[in-house]
C-alpha cells in the first residue's frame, strides 16, 4: 500500500479549466472520498490519478514516485468503474484473472489469487458464469474482485454504487467499509451521495466547481463546514440558512434577519453592521422551548423522526426531531435557535469562526 | 525514451492509425484524378505513341457539338430520377412489409434482399439475357400481355434501350433502400404507434403521422447520397447495351467509359469525366444552399 | 396490435409479388444453364426444361478457363478483403477513439471519395500503373480495390468500435494492458462479427468490380471472374448455356456471403439507432 501526493494539480479540456489547483495529500492505507455535485471534477481528479487522462499543471505521485508520464498499466492501481465495465466475452473467472495473465502469473498464482478474492466476496458459486447473466450487485463484486485480485498500491472507485438500488447500496456501502479494514488498502472513492461520504470515509475532500473546498475527517465537515457549499453539502436534511446583519442591542449582538432576530452569547469577532449568513442544522433547532414563535406548514414523518417545517417570523426554516411530536398543520410551536449551534459564514462564504 | 518524446508518441498514435488508408486514398484516387483532369486538356490516345501534347479546350469544344454527348446528358437525367425514384418507393414498400413481425418473416428479408449479393456484372447479364428473345420469357410474355408491339429485344430498340439498364439497376438497389428504410423504421419507438392507435388513428393515418415525418430525414440523406451514386454507374449500361444501340443509352458516366476503353481516347474521356465533376459539384452545392434554406427556415 | 384480415391478405400478396420478383432471375439462370443445348431453343421461354443437364456445368468447369478466372477472382477478393479489414480497422480504430487535428478533414475526405465517379479514373490508372508493372496483374487490382472500399469499411468498423463502451479497454489498461493489448484482448472478440460482416461486405464488392478489371487486364491468364465472363460471352454469343452455367457459379461464393452477413447489417444499422 502507498501514499498519493496530489500537488498543485490543474486539468484543461481544450480551452475549458476542470480542475484547480488541487493539493491532496492521501496516507497509505486511508480512505479518501472525493465528494461533490455532477461537474465538480471529482471523476476527472481520479481519472488523472489512473492515468487515463493527462495532468495539465502539477504532479501526481504514486508511493514516492511521480507517475505523471506514466501509462495506466504502470502505475500499479485498480479501478472499479461506475458501470463495472466487465469484459462480457469473458467469465467471471477469467475477468479477475486478465490482470494476472497480463503479469504472465503461473496457473497457480492465477487460481490462488483468484480463489482468495472469490472467497473474499461470495462469488464462488459465479466463477463461470458471463457478466449478463449475473445481477447489479453480483456485478459491483465481481468488479471489486478484479480489483482485489491485483494487489495494487491504491484503489480508485468512480461512483460503484450509484447504479444500485437503495438497500443494496447499503449492504455493499457495508463491505466496502469491512473490506478496507481487512485489507488496509489506500482508497480514493468518488461520490455525489454525501451519506457514502459520511459513513466510509477517513478523510472526505469536498469539490465544487473544479476546487477543493474543504479536506478534513468526515466529523469535522460537519461540526465545521468550511464554507457555505460545505455546510449545505453535508448534512441530510441540509442545514438552514438565511441572510442577517449584525446588530448592537443593549451588550450583546444579535442577528437580524427581518423580523427575527437571534442573540449571540459572545461577540464572535463581529463588526456592528456586518452582512452575513446564518446556518444551523434541522436537528439542532430547538422545539416547545425557546423564545421564538413558529408556525407548522408541513411535518414530514421518517419513521426514525420527524422533519417539520416552519415559517419563523417570516423565515422558513426546517426541523429534525426524533421524538413522534403531535403537531398539526398552523399549529404555534415555541421555537429555539442556539447560539452555540450556529454556523456564521461571511458575504464570501467562508467560515467565521 | 524521454518524457517529451513519449508525449510526443502519444500525440501521433491516431496519426498512425489513419496513415495507411490516407496514402491509399491519395496515391489511388486523388493523384489519378488530378492526373486524370489534366488529360482533358491534352490529347492522350494509347495507340498513338506520339500524342500528349497540350490541346487546351479542344475536346471541350468537340463536347460541345458531339450529339452522343447531349443525348448523354439527357440520358443521365432519365436514367438518375427514374431509377432512384422506383429503387425508393419499391424499397420503402418492402421496408413497410418487412417491419411487422409474421411466420417465416427472416427467410422472407433473405431471400428479397439477395438480389444485391448478385454480382452488378452478372445482374446485367441475366437481365439482358431475360429481354433476349432467344433465351428470355420476356420478349414473348410482354408481348402476349400487349405491353409491346412485338417479341423484340427491347435492348436492340434505340426507343426503349435505357429500359433495360433501369429495371436492371432497380431490380438490384431495391435491396439497399430496403435496408436503410427498415433500419430507420426500426428506430421509431413503438409507443408512438401505441399511442396513435389509442388515439383512434388508423394504418394509413399512422404512416402519414407518424412513419414518414420521423423517416423523412434518413430518407432523403439516402435518396441524395444515392442520386449520386447512381448517376456514376455505369457497369450496368457498358455490360447490357455498351451506349447502344447508336448511342441511345449512353450515359454521361458510361460515355467516360466508352470512350476511354473502347475509343481508346483518353483525353477526350477525361474532359467528359471533367464535366461529370462539374455536373456532381453543382449538385453539391445545390444541395448544400437548399439544406441551409431549410435550416434557416425550420430553425 | 389488431390487423384486419384484408390488411394481412395484401400484406402477404405484397409480399409474395417481392420474393417472385426478386428470386425470378436466379431462377431463370438456374433454369437455363440446366437446359440441354438441343432443347434451348425449341423450349426456350418454358418454365422448366423436360429433361435437365450437367454438361453446361461440366463444360464451364473442365473445358473451359473459368475455373482459373475463378481462383483469381477468389484471390484479389480475399486479398482485397482482409487488407481493407485491417488497414480500415485501424482507421476506424483512430476515429472512433481517438479526437486529433485534422480529423474531421479526414472524414470530409473519407466521404468525398464515396460521391465521385470512379469511372474517371480507369484511363489515368492505366497509364499510371503501366509503367509499374501493375497492369495485368492481380497485385494491381488488390491496391485499386482496396483504396477504393478502404473509406466505407473505415466507416463501418469505425460505427462498429463506437458501439463498444471505451470504459472496457481502460479497464483493460489498468488491469495492465497496452492500448494495443487492450484492443486485441477486448475491443477485437466483440466486434468480430462486425468485422466478418465488413469483410464479407468488402469481398463481395471486390468480386463484382467490373470497369477497372475490364480496363486493366488484358491477358485472359490474370482476368477475374467479371472480365473472363464477358469476354466468354463476346467470343461465344450462341453458346447460353455455357454462359449461364458460368454465371451461376459466380453467384454462388456472393450469395453464400450474403446469406450470412445481411442479418448483422441491419443489426448493425439499427444498433447504431438505438444507441443514439
Amino acid at each position: 500500500m502507498s501514499a498519493i501526493d496530489i500537488q498543485g494539480v490543474s486539468k484543461r479540456f481544450g480551452v475549458t479549466p476542470v480542475l484547480h489547483e488541487v493539493d491532496l495529500a492521501v496516507a497509505a492505507g486511508e480512505f479518501v472520498v472525493l465528494v461533490g455535485p455532477s461537474g465538480c471534477g471529482k471523476s476527472t481528479l481520479l481519472r488523472l490519478i489512473a492515468g487515463l487522462e493527462e495532468v495539465s499543471a502539477g504532479s501526481i505521485s504514486i508511493g514516492g514516485r511521480r507517475v505523471n508520464e506514466l501509462p495506466p498499466k504502470a502505475r500499479d492501481i485498480a479501478m472499479v468503474f461506475q458501470s463495472y465495465a466487465l469484459y462480457p466475452h469473458m467469465s467471471v473467472a477469467h475477468n479477475m484473472a486478465y490482470s494476472l495473465r497480463l503479469q504472465r502469473a503461473s496457473k497457480q498464482q492465477i487460481a490462488a489469487a483468484v480463489g482468495a478474492a472469490s472467497a473474499k466476496l461470495g462469488l464462488d458459486a459465479l466463477l463461470e458464469r458471463k457478466p449478463k447473466a449475473l445481477s447489479g450487485g453480483q456485478r459491483q463484486r465481481v468488479a471489486m474482485g478484479r480489483a482485489i485480485v491485483r494487489k495494487p498500491k491504491a484503489f480508485l472507485f468512480d461512483e460503484p454504487l450509484s447504479n444500485l438500488d437503495a438497500r443494496l447500496r447499503e449492504h455493499m456501502r457495508a463491505e466496502i467499509k469491512k473490506l478496507h479494514r481487512e485489507l488496509g488498502a489506500t482508497s480514493i472513492y468518488v461520490t455525489h451521495d454525501q451519506i457514502e461520504a459520511m459513513t466510509l470515509a477517513d478523510r472526505i475532500v469536498a469539490m465544487n466547481a473544479g476546487r477543493v473546498q474543504q479536506i478534513g475527517s468526515p466529523l469535522e465537515l460537519y461540526d465545521r463546514p468550511a464554507n457555505l457549499f460545505v455546510a449545505g453539502f453535508i448534512g441530510s436534511p441540509a442545514m438552514n440558512m438565511f441572510p442577517a446583519t449584525a446588530s448592537r442591542s443593549q451588550r450583546q449582538l444579535r442577528l437580524v434577519h427581518g423580523r427575527l432576530a437571534v442573540e449571540l452569547d459572545h461577540d464572535r469577532g463581529l463588526v456592528e453592521g456586518t452582512a452575513l449568513t446564518v446556518g444551523i442544522r434541522p436537528e439542532h433547532v430547538v422545539l416547545g422551548a425557546g423564545p421564538l414563535q413558529g408556525i407548522v406548514d408541513l411535518v414530514e414523518p421518517t419513521g426514525l423522526g420527524t422533519i417539520i417545517h416552519l415559517t419563523l417570523c417570516g423565515a422558513a426554516l426546517k426541523a429534525f426531531s426524533l421524538e413522534r411530536l403531535s403537531l398539526a398543520l398552523g399549529d404555534s410551536i415555541a421555537v429555539d435557535l442556539p447560539s452555540s449551534r450556529l454556523h456564521l459564514f461571511d458575504v464570501e462564504g467562508r467560515r467565521i469562526p | 525514451m524521454s518524457a517529451t518524446g513519449r508525449r510526443l508518441l502519444r500525440l501521433a498514435e491516431p496519426y498512425f492509425y489513419s496513415a495507411p488508408v490516407l496514402l491509399l486514398i491519395v496515391g489511388v484516387m486523388l493523384i489519378p484524378l488530378s492526373v486524370g483532369l489534366s488529360y482533358a486538356f491534352r490529347d492522350i490516345q494509347l495507340l498513338d505513341p506520339f500524342s500528349g501534347g497540350f490541346v487546351g479546350l479542344d475536346h471541350f469544344r468537340e463536347l460541345a457539338a458531339d450529339a452522343s454527348f447531349s443525348a448523354a446528358l439527357r440520358h443521365t437525367l432519365v436514367w438518375t430520377i427514374v431509377t432512384v425514384a422506383l429503387q425508393f418507393i419499391l424499397g420503402l414498400v418492402l421496408a413497410l412489409l418487412l417491419n411487422r413481425e409474421f411466420p417465416g418473416r427472416r427467410l422472407t428479408q433473405a431471400l428479397v434482399f439477395l438480389p444485391w449479393a448478385v454480382p452488378t456484372f452478372l445482374v446485367g447479364l441475366d437481365w439482358a439475357w431475360l429481354f433476349n428473345p432467344v433465351v428470355g420469357p420476356l420478349p414473348s410474355w410482354l408481348f402476349a400481355l400487349h405491353v409491346t408491339r412485338d417479341a423484340n429485344n427491347l435492348l436492340s430498340d434505340p426507343a426503349t434501350a435505357l429500359i433495360g439498364p433501369i429495371v436492371a439497376a432497380v431490380w438490384w438497389g431495391i435491396p439497399f433502400f430496403a435496408i436503410t428504410a427498415l433500419a430507420a423504421l426500426q428506430s421509431i419507438p413503438r409507443d408512438l404507434y401505441e399511442a396513435a392507435a389509442i388515439d383512434g388513428a388508423g394504418v394509413f393515418k399512422q404512416f402519414r403521422s407518424i412513419t414518414l415525418p420521423l423517416l423523412a430525414p434518413t430518407i432523403i440523406i439516402t435518396i441524395l447520397l444515392r442520386t449520386v451514386w447512381v448517376a456514376n454507374f455505369a457497369d450496368l449500361i457498358v455490360v447490357m447495351t455498351n451506349g447502344g444501340p447508336a448511342d441511345s443509352s449512353q450515359t454521361v458516366a458510361s460515355y467516360v467509359f466508352t470512350a476511354a476503353f473502347r475509343r481508346l481516347d483518353f483525353g477526350y474521356a477525361s474532359a467528359i469525366a471533367a464535366v461529370l465533376l462539374l455536373l456532381l459539384f453543382a449538385y453539391g452545392l445545390a444541395i448544400l444552399s437548399l439544406r441551409r434554406r431549410l435550416l434557416h427556415r425550420y430553425s | 396490435m389488431m390487423r384486419s384480415a384484408l390488411y394481412w391478405a395484401s400484406h402477404y400478396l405484397l409480399l409474395a409479388l417481392y420474393v417472385l420478383f426478386a428470386l425470378f432471375p436466379l431462377f431463370w439462370l438456374v433454369k437455363v444453364a440446366l437446359t440441354p443445348n438441343e432443347l434451348l431453343y425449341s423450349e426456350g421461354i418454358r418454365l422448366w426444361p423436360s429433361r435437365i443437364s450437367a454438361e453446361h456445368f461440366r463444360f464451364v468447369l473442365a473445358h473451359s478457363d473459368f475455373p482459373l478466372y475463378f481462383r483469381n477472382s477468389l484471390i484479389v477478393s480475399s486479398a482485397t478483403a482482409v487488407i481493407v479489414a485491417l488497414v480500415s480497422g485501424a482507421c476506424g480504430y483512430g476515429l472512433s477513439r481517438f479526437v486529433f487535428r485534422g480529423k474531421s478533414l479526414l472524414v470530409a475526405l473519407l466521404l468525398i471519395t464515396q460521391m465521385f465517379p470512379l469511372v474517371m479514373l480507369v484511363a489515368p490508372m492505366f497509364r499510371l500503373l503501366a509503367p509499374l508493372g501493375l497492369t495485368n496483374s492481380l497485385t494491381g487490382l488488390v491496391i485499386v480495390y482496396t483504396a477504393f472500399n478502404a473509406p466505407f469499411a473505415t466507416f463501418l468498423m469505425q460505427s462498429f468500435f463506437d458501439g463498444i463502451p471505451r470504459e472496457l479497454e481502460e479497464a483493460a489498461m489498468i488491469d495492465g494492458a497496452t492500448r494495443f493489448g487492450a484492443f486485441l484482448h477486448i475491443l477485437l472478440p466483440l466486434t468480430l462479427p462486425g468485422i466478418a460482416a465488413t469483410g464479407g461486405f468488402v469481398f463481395t464488392a471486390a468480386w463484382s468490380e467490373l470497369l477497372f478489371a475490364l480496363m486493366l487486364i488484358s491477358s485472359a491468364q490474370a482476368s477475374t471472374f467479371p472480365v473472363g465472363l464477358l469476354s466468354f460471352v463476346s467470343k461465344f454469343s450462341v453458346d447460353f448455356g455455357q454462359m449461364m452455367a458460368a454465371g451461376v457459379l459466380a453467384l454462388i461464393p456472393a450469395c453464400l456471403f450474403f446469406l450470412f452477413i445481411q442479418r448483422y447489417l441491419v443489426r448493425g444499422l439499427t444498433a447504431g439507432a438505438v444507441k443514439g
